[in-house]
């Protein structure tokens, strides 16, 4: 189960990363526990397994639009299906590796792997109980969902 | 931290390692890279040593998470080759024993992602300006 500083230090890494990365800050929403089955995704998934202090996954939730003006923000002309998998994983990426900041060396984060299609599911380990953190970002929503034992 | 490149005789030869396309783009953009050249790209560090022996660079940026082999591994290797090499690793792990120990490993600098491209001319600009 999620401790309150472990979500703060995902909002922190969250709220950074619009901040830096794209140059306009993010607002997050009130994060809550899903209590049966999946979150909902988004048209682009970057998924990070947890392993160390504590086991489980992290995913950066995301629709195409939002993942479009982030590369464009980025000066990034290059808007194709291939690049908006790349920037999912790295966004995903970023937020796990930065909580590293708070939680220890001891949290290891793998490299990110990448689930597309608003159909599609991301397999959550067994008892996991998935706390989703919205983020808004001009006119778009996303999530990060956060399963960790 | 000079924010401006110093003043090279001759160019220095760049070698960017990152597993995401849309973080080597970025640096490629980066306006210090006027004063380097980019002879390199690599996705992991397997990859990254075997460019590495074929263009021979002086500078490198160097991701940490990366499959095949990570960033960490990677630098040893690199300074085991050439031990002058200039590294910058620009990595989302933010902890500090992450940096110490790349920095016990042979890296000169450390950038945070992410990052704005101010940041990342800098980080540059500093690096550079010991070669």
């Amino acid at each position: 189960m999620l401790e309150e500083q472990d979500i703060r230090a995902f909002v922190h890494g969250t709220t950074r990363y619009f901040e830096v990365a794209a140059q306009q800050a993010a607002s997050v929403g009130s994060p809550y526990l899903v209590t049966e089955g999946a979150p909902e995704i988004h048209d682009y998934n970057g998924v990070i397994a947890v392993s160390g202090r504590r086991n489980g996954i992290v995913y950066f939730s995301a629709p195409r639009g939002m993942l479009t003006v982030l590369l464009m923000k980025m000066n990034e002309s290059n808007v194709s299906h291939e690049y908006l998998c790349d920037l999912v994983g790295e966004v995903a990426n970023t937020i796990a590796g930065n909580v590293r900041r708070d939680l220890g060396k001891d949290f290891a984060i793998s490299v990110p792997s990448v689930v597309t299609g608003a159909g599609n599911s991301v397999d959550l380990p067994a008892g996991g109980r998935p706390v989703v953190i919205p983020i808004h970002w001009r006119s778009h929503v996303a999530k990060l969902v956060v399963c960790l034992q | 931290m000079a924010a401006n490149a110093p003043a090279l005789a001759t160019q220095l030869k760049l070698l960017i390692v990152d597993d995401s396309n849309v973080i080597r783009r970025r640096i490629e953009r980066c306006q210090q890279i006027e004063h380097l050249q980019v002879v390199g790209l690599a996705s992991n560090g397997v990859e990254a040593i075997e460019v590495f022996r074929q263009t021979d660079p002086d500078v490198v940026t160097m991701d940490i998470t990366m499959p095949e082999m990570d960033g960490i591994e990677c630098v040893e290797q690199l300074v085991a080759i050439k031990p002058d090499v200039l590294i910058l690793i620009i990595s989302a792990l933010a902890d500090k024993a992450t940096a110490v120990e790349a920095m016990e490993k042979g890296a000169n600098g450390f950038l945070n992602k992410p990052f704005s491209d101010r940041q990342l001319n800098e980080a540059l600009a500093e690096l550079i300006g010991g070669a």
